[in-house]
């Protein structure tokens, strides 16, 4: 069981790298990127490509960047080109499946048994201290805290604060001497470059990439982020992105339990896609109540005024 | 100064819809003028400020300001000497924002990374004390708590912290109450005397067509019917007005809204 946790964390720390990056396009700017699945398996891609080649650190570095080629791509064909933002994240999503296969060499599946990663790298600096056991949540935690405290400061920055904006009220953007679509694009490219950074810690902590490794990851992504606004919806940047990162934890652990419960692993898409469902729809129906009510009662009413007759 | 010559814009070209909202306008707004805006509905008082402010391109003609073409630049970039303002309190301002997030973005001090200093906390709320409203003490607010009347009057403060060479007003007073209309109209006089701002305000109340400013513009049919300014503006009544349009459009003013406030 404590080894199920332990997966659990580790799982929960490294997607929560993609919860942010929804967080920063979703929450904040309001665009629903569908290129994560693509964006997160091109990160996985590239990372171990580089890190096959002997360069563990620099892997993160070239996973990133490719995250921000993706999101300018994305970005670029919304503000530029006018293709719809639902669609752009689609199109680029099934590009990128070509792309992914091409970085890899050809092959659908990479092996990193025998790699240096980060994460090995990690392993060795902690060799004999009592986080020795956890290296790979160290590494991942490590991470996530690295990419609230960069969210919570660039939000705050003018630029930041546009980028919010952009997502609010495009109006007031451009009526404070700003092109809505350049925060637009910038916005993108940093969520891409958390989303592919995500996938590039994922690939090395199991030591392997699949061409599928990304795929469902933008609704496993929005269940844990809604989850998260669950928790707390109000309050601070910081304590929002901190309630995002635990909401993915929340959303492993409960699915570690789960799979213990014997529900196969396979459902893990499925559950994920109702939670999305269940949390947007929830709220939706919620305040459809009152009027549900008011049907009730005045079909009541019309029925009693008819009995007096 | 700004100038505007033979400016012309359709509206659907080429539809059994087309309709000409601009008709050839050329209009010459000297610095400090204070000019309000009146015609029927459809005239194209809110097209005009539209076109000034580039919510889109015309079809034709040019727009000067300062001695520089406009004409083709995106509205983001006029932004920049122009302020605005839209009936749609809600319009203005960013609702998930706190109060002093919006005015730091409206004022755009420094550079991208540069973030909100204490100066500049200490200045949003000695503007903001200056409303009336209460508002300088809930400046960790969101926006969205705030009512027509408080957004609205927050909006000018945004399109006013940085004074703009020209500040366009589309009937901004005409979806809140009467009292806060007032209020906000009030605000605006004081902001536009203040800062000696140039201004083009559209208002379907003739009395403050009258009221504000020193000049007035009549719009009918996308073309400036009347324009009047200064001493022989001074002794107009509302009634002169309609006359006025009677006589410059050939048919009676078919406005309730109008007639009526």
């Amino acid at each position: 069981m404590a080894s199920i946790l332990q997966t659990a964390l580790e799982l929960g720390l490294i997607t929560s790298l993609t919860v942010l990056a929804l967080f920063l396009s979703y929450s904040m700017l309001n665009v629903c990127d569908l290129s994560t699945d693509g964006c997160f398996t091109l990160g996985a891609a590239v990372g171990a490509v580089v890190a096959i080649a002997g360069h563990p650190y620099l892997s993160v570095l070239a996973a990133m960047c490719a995250g921000v080629m993706s999101g300018l791509v994305t970005a670029l064909l919304q503000t530029r080109l006018g293709v719809d933002s639902l669609l752009a994240g689609i199109i680029v999503n099934t590009g990128l499946y070509s792309v992914n296969i091409a970085v890899m060499g050809g092959s659908s599946l990479l092996n990193m048994n025998k790699t240096e990663t980060v994460f090995t790298r990690l392993r060795g600096a902690l060799d004999g201290t009592v986080l020795a056991g956890a290296y790979k949540s160290v590494a991942a935690l490590l991470a996530v805290a690295l990419v609230i405290v960069f969210l919570a400061l660039f939000l705050r920055t003018r630029l930041g604060l546009a980028i919010r904006a952009t997502g609010n009220n495009p109006d007031m953007v451009r009526s404070s001497s700003i092109d809505p679509a350049f925060t637009t694009i910038v916005g993108l490219c940093v969520a891409n470059a958390f989303t592919a950074l995500s996938g590039c810690l994922l690939a090395q902590a199991q030591k392997s990439v699949s061409i599928d490794l990304g795929s469902g990851m933008v609704t496993i992504a929005l269940a844990s982020l809604l989850i998260g606004r669950g928790i707390s919806d109000r309050g601070s940047i910081p304590l929002r992105a901190v309630c995002a990162v635990l909401g993915a934890l929340i959303f492993r652990f409960v699915y570690a339990v789960a799979l213990r419960f014997n529900m196969p692993a396979f459902m893990l898409k499925l559950v994920s896609s109702v939670i999305v469902i269940v949390a947007i729809s929830g709220p939706y129906l919620k305040s459809r109540c009152p009027e549900l009510h008011r049907r009730l009662t005045h079909e009541r009413a019309l029925a009693q005024g008819k009995e007096a007759r | 100064m700004l100038t505007l010559s033979h400016v012309t814009k359709v509206f659907n070209p080429g539809t059994v819809n087309a309709r000409k909202a601009l008709d050839d306008v050329s209009l010459e707004v000297p610095d400090g003028d204070f000019i309000s805006i009146i015609g029927a509905n459809g005239a194209g008082k809110s097209t005009l400020l539209g076109a000034i402010a580039g919510v889109f391109f015309t079809d034709g003609g040019s727009i000067t300001l300062d001695g520089q073409d406009v004409t083709l630049a995106p509205s983001h970039k006029r932004a920049k000497v122009i302020g605005q303002l839209f009936q749609d309190p809600m319009r203005g301002s960013a609702p998930g924002m706190t109060i002093e997030e919006n005015l730091a973005l409206a004022a755009g001090r420094g550079g991208w990374l540069a973030h909100i200093s204490k100066a500049d906390r200490a200045d949003f709320r000695d503007r903001l004390a200056v409303l009336g409203m209460g508002l300088e003490d809930r400046m960790q607010q969101s926006v969205g708590l705030l009512s027509g009347g408080q957004r609205q009057a927050l909006t000018l403060l945004m399109a006013t912290v940085n004074p703009p060479k020209l500040l366009l007003l589309d009937e901004h007073t005409a979806a809140l109450d009467p009292a806060t209309a007032e209020k906000v109209l009030a605000l605006t006089k004081e902001t536009v005397e203040a800062n000696r701002l140039t201004c083009l305000m559209v208002t379907h109340n003739m009395q403050s067509a009258l009221d504000l400013g020193n000049r007035t513009l009549m719009m009918d049919r996308g073309r400036i019917v009347y324009d009047v300014r200064d001493e022989k503006r001074a002794g107009l009544q509302v009634g002169d007005l309609l006359a006025l349009f009677r006589e410059a459009s050939g048919r009676a003013l078919d406005n309730d809204r109008m007639l009526l406030t």
